[in-house]
């Protein structure tokens, strides 16, 4: 079975045949895509189930890393999170970092195709190489920028102002930009070692692996260690819950090679969890797919309690399997969550261990949000879906002031 | 059966439209700058806040499928507005100008009545948002009526959307494709009109494609009896 035929049971057929039409409308174009690393974090895991896809097809698609040095990363961790709305230093000395590797990586990076799509902030200035009347430029932002430190964003904005169209994963991430404003939200794969189907005896091997017992509830969040995540106020929510539910907290996350600053918030972490031994605190590896999905099948209640989102991937993949999840409503968590339909959206370090409380006890509950997130899922955020919007992203190109576009 | 299958003089093609979300900046707090960008939008803004929950809900239905009786009902918590949008009945509208003109006399007749206006937590102010509607032809033909009922068991739901939603409001046909074909090319006009009287507003998209394969294949069973 070719990797495509192995989503029809998910998707149906009438969905990969929409996705055969498109690629035959992008015969001939070279594209290439471009981010900052090439393992962790939520970009490099799209791309790199995206990009195989694209090329079963038939799309000519590249996939390029750009480098920089941990001077660079460190800038741009600022960048993030000024672009999150945190108030962050941003000098003429970091401009200058942020510049230099820009200029080393138009020196390398091979850049020759119709179509170069950009995504975030790191390489966002390779937009330099760009002349008149050459490729199409796309710039994915998977960022929240609905808020953004002013100077920050309009250093960023002269590059972002050069090029053919924008993305954005929610609606409020909108700015005020010269060219048109694409909505495309991420997605889960569900063929990936981190939402495939497991067996119990798998889950049981991971967990026991882990040293995580299943002999009470457990209450999970997987992220990476950043502030943002508020990994800190998911203790506090445990320790709300705990008088009253006997149950195990697990915090998983791995870190990402631009992400200077998970140390130290694992620090904070640990200083928190004081050695509980309810309280498991993983640090796992970019590449602990199957753990993350064990992780995930094993928990009666998953949360994603954070106070920024670029988007909220995890909340889609405890969705899919069927968890119920409490959640931060922020950035792109909406989207996934109907409060109280297909999940639970909630503000504060309280809120969220009430409703956790409310969820250990009513399962019935818990079992109907769980299920309407998985439909919520298949329709809306599985890599297919995802797939086709950035097919269409292409198509649009060089036609962008229409509205009805009919192919031949 | 298939040898009583009359074929029709020009087979029906199968189409889909895919759609793509544009961003638009604009937002709205309270009613009075919801009713102002309701006037200025583009008309695929309108389309898509009244047809987009139809294939991203599935589940939801029979919900209304208007994202601002939505926002009306569950942020401004306006429950009487949210109702009357709710109830505006989108299969009697065949252009996207007489739709706007509705949704836009509702909001005003209500703030007619209001001094106060009711604004949006913070983070939750309407988004307005556009289609870009791509219109392909698909491989799928169909000649005879076996042959359409085949088909419209195998498209996908771009494709149901295009000929039932985009046809009649979008390109401003007045019917659906499946309806205006079935009883020009094949003289079945008795299925064209079961077909058209259904309301697609009421089903998932799934649902929809059920009822009409269903009203087909009973047809055909008519026939070869």
């Amino acid at each position: 079975m070719s990797r495509l035929e192995a989503y029809e049971p998910f998707v149906g057929r009438g969905t990969l045949d929409e996705l055969r039409l498109l690629s035959e409308q992008l015969q001939g174009r070279r594209i290439v895509t471009v981010n900052s690393t090439a393992v962790g974090g939520g970009v490099a895991e799209i791309l790199s189930r995206l990009v195989p896809l694209s090329r079963e097809l038939g799309i000519d698609i590249r996939w390029e890393v750009i480098k920089g040095g941990e001077d660079f990363f460190a800038v741009t961790k600022r960048i993030h999170n000024a672009l999150h709305g945190k108030v962050e230093g941003f000098g003429d000395h970091d401009r200058e970092i942020f510049r230099e590797t820009t200029r080393n990586n138009l020196a390398t990076v091979d850049l020759d195709a119709d179509v170069v799509f950009i995504h975030d902030p790191q390489p966002v200035g390779l937009i330099e190489a760009r002349r008149p009347d050459s490729a199409h430029w796309l710039w994915r932002c998977h960022i929240d920028v609905s808020q953004p430190q002013s100077d920050v964003w309009a250093f960023l904005a002269e590059y972002v102002t050069r090029y053919d169209a924008t993305v954005f994963s929610a609606p409020q991430f909108a700015r005020d930009l010269p060219c048109p404003q694409v909505m495309i939200a991420p997605s889960i794969d569900p063929l990936s070692d981190k939402n495939r189907e497991l067996s119990e005896t798998e889950i049981d091997q991971v967990l026991d692996r882990l040293h995580i017992p299943r002999d009470k509830p457990i209450v999970t969040q997987v992220s990476r260690f950043d502030r943002l995540k508020d990994p800190v106020g998911v203790v506090g929510a445990f320790r709300l819950v705990q008088p009253h539910h006997d149950c195990r907290l697990v915090l998983a996350g791995g870190g990402a090679t631009d992400d200077p600053e998970g140390a130290e918030v694992l620090r904070t972490v640990h200083e928190a969890a004081a050695g509980d031994p309810d309280i498991h605190v993983l640090e796992l590896p970019p590449t602990a797919n199957i753990e993350i999905n064990a992780i995930q099948r094993a928990s009666t209640v998953v949360l994603q309690k954070s106070l920024k989102e670029g988007f909220g991937l995890t909340v889609s993949e405890a969705l899919w399997k069927g968890k119920p999840v409490v959640a931060g409503a922020v950035g792109g968590i909406p989207l996934q969550i109907t409060h109280r339909y297909s999940g639970i959206l909630t503000h504060t370090v309280e809120g969220t261990a009430f409703w956790i409380k409310q969820l250990l006890t009513a399962p019935d509950y818990a079992r109907r949000l769980g299920e309407n997130g998985r439909e919520h899922v298949r329709t809306n955020f599985l890599l297919t879906r995802h797939l086709r919007e950035y097919l269409l992203l292409f198509l649009f190109l060089g036609r962008t002031d229409q509205r009805v576009i009919r192919l031949r | 059966m298939q040898a009583m299958d009359i074929s029709a003089a020009q087979a029906f093609q199968f189409h889909t439209s895919l759609n793509l979300t544009l961003l638009t900046n604009r937002r709205a707090r309270d009613l009075a700058e919801l009713l102002e960008h309701l006037r200025a939008v583009p008309g695929s803004v309108i389309y898509y806040h009244t047809h987009h929950f139809l294939v991203q809900h599935q589940y939801l239905s029979p919900e209304p499928p208007n994202d601002f009786a939505y926002w009306v009902t569950n942020v401004l918590q306006e429950d009487r507005l949210g109702e009357e949008l709710a109830a505006i009945d989108l299969i009697t509208f065949h252009t996207i100008r007489a739709l706007r003109e509705r949704i836009v006399g509702v909001i005003e007749r209500f703030l007619d009545a209001r001094r106060q206006l009711r604004t949006a937590p913070d983070g939750e102010e309407f988004h307005f948002r556009e289609a870009v509607s791509f219109i392909v032809p698909t491989t799928l033909e169909a000649r005879d009526l076996s042959e359409f009922a085949d088909g419209l068991e195998r498209i996908g739901f771009g494709s149901l959307s295009f000929h039932v939603f985009d046809a009649r409001l979008r390109l401003e046909k007045g019917a659906n494709d499946f309806s205006e074909w079935l009883a020009t090319m094949l003289g079945e006009r008795i299925l064209a009109q079961e077909i058209a009287r259904l309301d697609p507003y009421t089903y998932t998209l799934d649902g929809l494609r059920a009822a009409m394969v269903r009203l087909v294949r009973r047809r055909l069973q008519e026939r070869a009896r």
